[in-house]
């Protein structure tokens, strides 16, 4: 319940807060104007269009990128969030063992070593990969997104099956259902949003990647974001701030479904 | 019962099941990262890569210069300086995320429980949009002719606009605006399971707010502190984004010195022993926070 949490009113923080809320808003809300200026800079306005946008969608390079950084968000969720779902399970539906830590270390090492570290080590074992076989598709970003993608994915669906109800389980288990059919029948429906969590989390996160991607892809694979950061070096145009008002929209959506996903979660409890 | 159920299944099984995301993680991370470990012990090849012969040479070459005549050793002067900055910058922007982030938690953890959720999606929403777009909406703003400089001209406090994009403090202002939410969420889930009671018994005893703040709100969120701090301190000190946008790839920190030794530089193992170094200041940024609390760490640590 909410307690009176008055008596502790701390003078100017409430200032504080709403001047940081502000500081972030701005920039994206500023951002997002820009890209309806009808001229050629952010510095002149020169009234107000939808051009920017239109020219967006029509440039074949953007459109490349965007459709490049679906599809390899998509498939790096997909893989990561397959193999978080057995691995939390192990993880968790367990009596202390042997290897665990060691697991786990393993699983949140994305999460500890930087990025460009990361980033640099993938560009040493991508460049002899290349060399020997020759390959250079798409392999490579899968991989390598799917690898910082597990931690993320594995995270929500672990803090689902922590807080589960086991005797469900149990009871399917005595009343003879095999493993599977007792997973599939009962722990997988409850575990339903933890998994949706960890898969719109490692989608974005696979989303957002600009370091790793930089490194390891190959000439013509540039994602949205690699695309954004090579273009952001010469003069831009208000064609960027439109991509980055899409690109703001579709998190904005991604997030909230997030949100709501994780509450209704909590709230079931 | 429960406890009888967790022990089912053989020991094997454990390891199947974990076996392909470990598998994934040691083909595109560890094992990668040890083949760093290997590199930064050989010779750089001629053009780039290496000869496989072992050298300590870019171990020395993180701390000393070998004079290019006399063969002296001196301290490496321009590379310390690098490192020195990055961890300055690192340090500069937790700080400041801290006396920003810590009031915006307080204020989020003292509204009603209803609406509490409202203002961590606003926080959670910057969060989880593109790192090159937040940054690119920072650059926009602070560039010579941006709207920052417009404002300011127009108001008469300058008269001509403010060289701050390629500077430091243009990577400070990144840092902090990129990294802000990592420090508000822990900060507000450690504020969050605070005791109101003791805030009030602390009040009938006619404590003032600011010593209500210090001696007991502040102490008792120090796990959270901790966290948050670890958790801006550690992308603040690798970021590779933020220097090259809005430092103009001038200003270098630890994570672009990389990029170059293993682009223009070729000199693998060198760029290979700097990627360690960094990765050591990362892990050992996690031990303070593993230390004192860590994750699970009691919000009455």
């Amino acid at each position: 319940m909410a307690k009176k949490f008055s008596v502790t009113r701390q003078r100017g923080f409430n200032t504080i807060a709403l001047v940081t809320f502000f500081c972030l808003y701005a920039p994206l809300l500023i951002l997002v104007v820009l890209a309806f200026n009808a001229g050629l800079s952010s510095a002149d306005w020169q009234g107000f269009s939808t051009k920017w946008f239109w020219s967006a969608m029509e440039n074949p390079q953007v459109v490349d990128a965007s459709i490049l950084s679906l599809q390899l968000a998509f498939t790096s969720a997909l893989i990561s969030t397959a193999v978080a779902i057995p691995a939390a399970i192990a993880m968790t539906r367990t009596a202390p063992y042997k290897g665990w830590m060691f697991q786990y270390a393993l699983i949140s090492l994305p999460l500890m070593v930087p990025e460009i570290v990361t980033a640099v080590a993938l560009l040493i074992v991508v460049a002899a990969i290349k060399s020997w076989t020759g390959y250079i598709g798409l392999g490579y970003l899968i991989i390598a997104h799917t690898a910082f993608c597990i931690p993320f994915a594995y995270l929500p669906i672990r803090a689902r099956l922590e807080t589960m109800d086991i005797n469900l389980e149990a009871a399917a288990s005595d009343l003879y259902a095999r493993p599977f059919e007792a997973f599939l029948h009962i722990t997988l429906p409850q575990l339903l949003p933890g998994v949706l969590a960890g898969f719109m989390l490692a989608f974005v996160i696979s989303l957002d990647d600009v370091v790793i991607t930089e490194f390891v892809k190959s000439p013509g694979q540039d994602t949205l974001p690699t695309y954004m950061l090579g273009q952001l070096r010469r003069t831009v145009t208000p064609e960027i701030n439109a991509i980055s008002a899409i690109f703001l929209l579709l998190s904005i959506i991604v997030v909230t479904v997030f949100f709501i996903l994780q509450s209704s979660g909590r709230r079931k409890q | 019962m429960a406890q009888n159920f967790k022990g089912r299944g053989a020991p094997g099984r454990k390891w199947i099941l974990t076996a392909p995301a470990l598998t994934i993680i040691l083909a595109a991370a560890a094992g990668p990262l040890l083949i760093v470990v290997v590199y930064s012990f050989l010779t750089p090849g001629a053009y780039g890569g290496v000869t496989w012969k072992f050298s300590w040479d870019s171990w020395v070459k993180v701390l000393f210069e070998r004079d290019l005549f006399s063969d002296e050793l001196t301290l490496a002067t321009s590379n310390l300086t690098i490192f020195a900055r990055s961890i300055w910058l690192a340090l500069v922007t937790t700080i400041i995320t801290l006396l920003a982030g810590f009031p915006t938690a307080y204020f989020i953890a003292t509204r009603p429980r209803t609406r509490r959720d409202l203002w961590l999606l606003l926080i959670t929403i910057p969060f989880w949009t593109n790192l090159v777009i937040r940054t690119f909406a920072i650059q926009d703003i602070i560039r010579q002719e941006g709207l920052l400089n417009t404002a300011l001209i127009k108001l008469g406090m300058v008269s001509e606009p403010l060289q701050i994009l390629y500077t430091d403090t243009a990577v400070l202002i990144g840092m902090v605006y990129v990294y802000l939410p990592l420090m508000v969420l822990p900060v507000y889930a450690s504020l969050e399971k605070l005791d109101s009671r003791l805030l009030e018994a602390a009040s009938d005893l006619y404590a003032r707010p600011r010593s209500v703040l210090w001696n007991v709100i502040l102490p008792s969120s120090r796990s959270g502190l901790i966290a948050g701090s670890t958790l801006v301190f550690i992308p603040a000190i690798s970021t590779y984004v933020t220097p090259i946008m809005l430092g103009g790839g001038k200003r270098l920190m630890m994570g672009n010195y990389i990029e170059l030794l293993f682009g223009q530089g070729k000199d693998w193992p060198y760029g290979s022993a700097v990627s360690i170094v960094l990765m050591t200041i990362v892990m050992a940024a996690l031990l303070i926070y593993a230390r004192a609390g860590g994750p699970k760490g009691g919000a009455h640590g």
